[in-house]
């Protein structure tokens, strides 16, 4: 009852303001937006992140950091310090409880994407996502030392199809003067988009490897040896060092066992890493750029807010008739409390509401864009519980933020009674 | 039930900031049923007497009777809600709020008093026709201005739609504050005509303030707020 009577003002007095009700209504719209988009992406990013690789045990590598390690052997980024010997991968691999392992070969890169050697292991075992494998759009894996298999922003990009030449250099540039022009490959198979860095990512076998390094030492080439495709094809190659390699085990149990004992390796230094917990560690690095973002888009909202309150503050002064108005047919100061706080709180949930509608409008339009400039995938469903907790905590600010001039209306409601003198 | 509407005795006010009573009125009575003109210039403690009889201010001593209830007794918010029942006030201009039509500015005090739907209802009649039925006897035409704001309408016609809203759900008392002093001479006769003939039907009290002698004559009785209230200059 107390409120009551004016519930059916609130929606009439805001439409007689109609402009600055609806920009207000905008503002506090676009802020909201910001913070569940924001909010949106830091989850999805972190579950895309997380989502890089699965279903592999260990990633194990020179002795070198763990997050180094994560970086270049799952996000190709940075080097390798050190390579491990075919032997000791070997050895490793070999021991019991172990159901499969991927050797990893960096270093070369095709026009800026990274080459990865491995072999058909890759395709059998490697998981990302909810333990999902690599499927192919086009092709198969390849057989032949001198078949490369395409991700799919790699062949996106380059505009790449099965069965085309392309030149693997050696060392990173992009347009590295020392092209292996006289040894090119042939593209054998191009993957389904994953949203991590296979998407970006070249990859041959070992032996391919090997063969563009025929004739090489020290970087440099060794002048006059150029050897023809087909002796290459001819010799056995066998690579001598990996960069890193993948280990799935048969039980998840062994996973500690193993790992002591590969960074107790006598032969070679070698760190062991579970990828769970080095992509944890990472993320948390960067969990002060995160906050960061989290924090200004809250700021944004309370910017929002406030204009809101400016817009009611503001009126106060040119509403007093209308409130002795009130008062004279029997409203009550608290009816005139309630009547600004229902304006309030009928500006934030508009504005809320429209915040989400707009996100949702923004992602339908943006989401391919994003997922192929940045393989963020951003899922589009109903809003998750913690979107609908920030749209009522924003509710909730809002309607409290409506207390101030509506604490003041009532005062002066007190005050001028029935009559504004002026 | 005794045959007054409106009692004071011995009622001082004073404003919080000021040392001097604006009030100091020993006795006035207004009959149940009368018309009664009071005389004063601004400055005269008039609008206090309109917040003292509306229970919008309590007197400091002395008591502010109204249809037989002690105004001071009640709460503040028995005070609106006996206001909202009882009383139909009519300013001197800018009685209408502007976001409302015609008909709900008419309505708009049965959305505080459950007393004034009730007597509609037993009279069978729903508020908006109420409305216009008022409104038509104020000789306004209240589809004509169907979607226009009530801003739009010259002050003569504001001026009647305030008596119409005043008397929706018939209350027991009219209290009239300068209601024409914005009126020019020919609106000014039509006002009063109608105010007349309207709180005649609903068989109402009206107290008519004003500083205007002239329209005294109309009324059943007249005095000046000089001469009851004892500090007004």
């Amino acid at each position: 009852m107390t409120v009551l009577p004016v519930i059916g003002l609130t929606v009439k007095s805001l439409k007689n303001r109609l402009l600055t009700a609806s920009l207000t209504v905008f503002s506090i719209a676009v802020s909201v937006m910001l913070l569940i988009g924001v909010e949106k992406t830091r989850t999805e990013a972190r579950a895309s992140f997380a989502n890089t690789i699965s279903g592999t045990d260990l990633i194990v590598g020179a002795r070198s950091g763990s997050t180094q390690l994560l970086l270049y052997s799952v996000f190709r980024i940075g080097n390798a310090t050190n390579n491990i010997s075919w032997k000791t991968y070997k050895a490793l691999a070999g021991r019991p409880g172990v159901a499969w392992t991927i050797p990893l070969s960096l270093g070369d890169s095709h026009r800026g994407f990274r080459v990865l050697g491995t072999n058909a292991d890759y395709f059998r075992h490697y998981r990302y996502g909810r333990k999902q494998p690599l499927a192919f759009r086009e092709g198969a894996p390849f057989e032949d030392v001198f078949e490369a298999v395409l991700g799919a922003d790699v062949a996106q990009t380059l505009g790449y199809r099965l069965g085309d030449p392309i030149v693997i250099a050696h060392g990173l540039g992009r347009e590295s003067i020392s092209d292996h022009k006289d040894r090119p490959f042939r593209v054998a198979g191009i993957l389904e988009k994953t949203g991590t860095p296979v998407d970006r990512t070249v990859h041959i076998g070992l032996a391919g490897i090997e063969a563009i390094h025929i004739d090489w030492k020290g970087g440099a080439r060794v002048p006059g040896m150029g050897k023809s495709v087909d002796e290459i094809r001819a010799r056995e190659l066998r690579p001598r060092s990996i960069t890193a390699f993948l280990v799935g085990l048969e039980s998840r149990l062994g996973v500690f066992a193993f790992q002591r004992s590969a960074n107790e390796y006598r032969r070679e230094p070698l760190l062991a890493i579970l990828p769970g917990v080095a992509l944890q560690e990472l993320w948390d690095l960067m969990g002060t750029a995160e906050a960061a973002l989290s924090v200004v888009s809250v700021f944004v909202v309370a910017a929002g807010l406030l204009g809101m309150l400016t817009m009611l503050l503001s009126s106060l002064n040119e509403r007093r008739r209308e409130m002795a108005i009130l008062r004279s047919v029997g409203c009550r100061p608290v009816h005139v409390f309630g009547l600004f706080v229902a304006e309030a709180a009928t500006l934030t949930s508009a504005g809320a509401v429209t915040g989400l509608a707009l996100l949702y409008g923004v992602l339908l339009a943006a989401q391919p864009l994003i997922d192929a400039h940045f393989g963020l995938f951003l899922e589009i469903g109903a809003p998750a519980a913690r979107e609908i907790a920030i749209v009522a905590l924003v509710f909730a600010a809002g309607t409290l933020a409506g207390t101030l001039p509506a604490y003041l209306a009532y005062h002066r409601s007190l005050a001028d009674g029935m009559i504004v003198r002026t | 039930m005794e045959d007054t509407a409106i009692r004071l005795s011995n009622v001082r006010y004073r404003w919080p900031s000021s040392p001097h009573p604006v009030i100091d009125i020993p006795s006035f009575e207004v009959a149940r049923g009368e018309r009664v003109f009071v005389r004063g210039p601004s400055g005269s403690g008039k609008t206090t007497l309109l917040n003292l009889l509306g229970g919008v201010a309590v007197p400091e001593a002395g008591t502010v009777t109204v249809l037989d209830t002690d105004i001071a007794s009640l709460g503040g918010a028995r005070r609106d809600a006996f206001r909202a029942d009882h009383i139909g006030f009519i300013f001197q201009m800018f009685n209408l709020v502007p976001y409302l039509s015609l008909i709900e500015n008419v309505v708009l005090p049965c959305r505080f008093s459950p007393l004034r739907q009730q007597r509609l209802a037993e009279r069978g009649a729903s508020l908006e026709d109420e409305a216009r039925r008022l409104l038509e006897h104020m000789e306004l035409a209240p589809d004509a201005h169907d979607g226009r704001s009530v801003a739009e309408l010259s002050v003569g016609q504001q001026q009647r739609v305030a008596v119409a809203r005043s008397l929706i759900g018939a209350p027991d008392i009219v209290i009239a504050d300068e209601p024409t002093s914005a009126l020019d001479a020919d609106a000014r006769r039509l006002f009063l005509d109608l105010l007349f003939r309207e709180v005649e039907d609903a068989r109402a009290t009206l107290l008519f303030v004003s500083h205007d002698a002239r329209l005294a004559q109309a009324f059943d009785r007249s005095l000046a707020l000089a001469d009851i209230n004892r500090v007004a200059t």
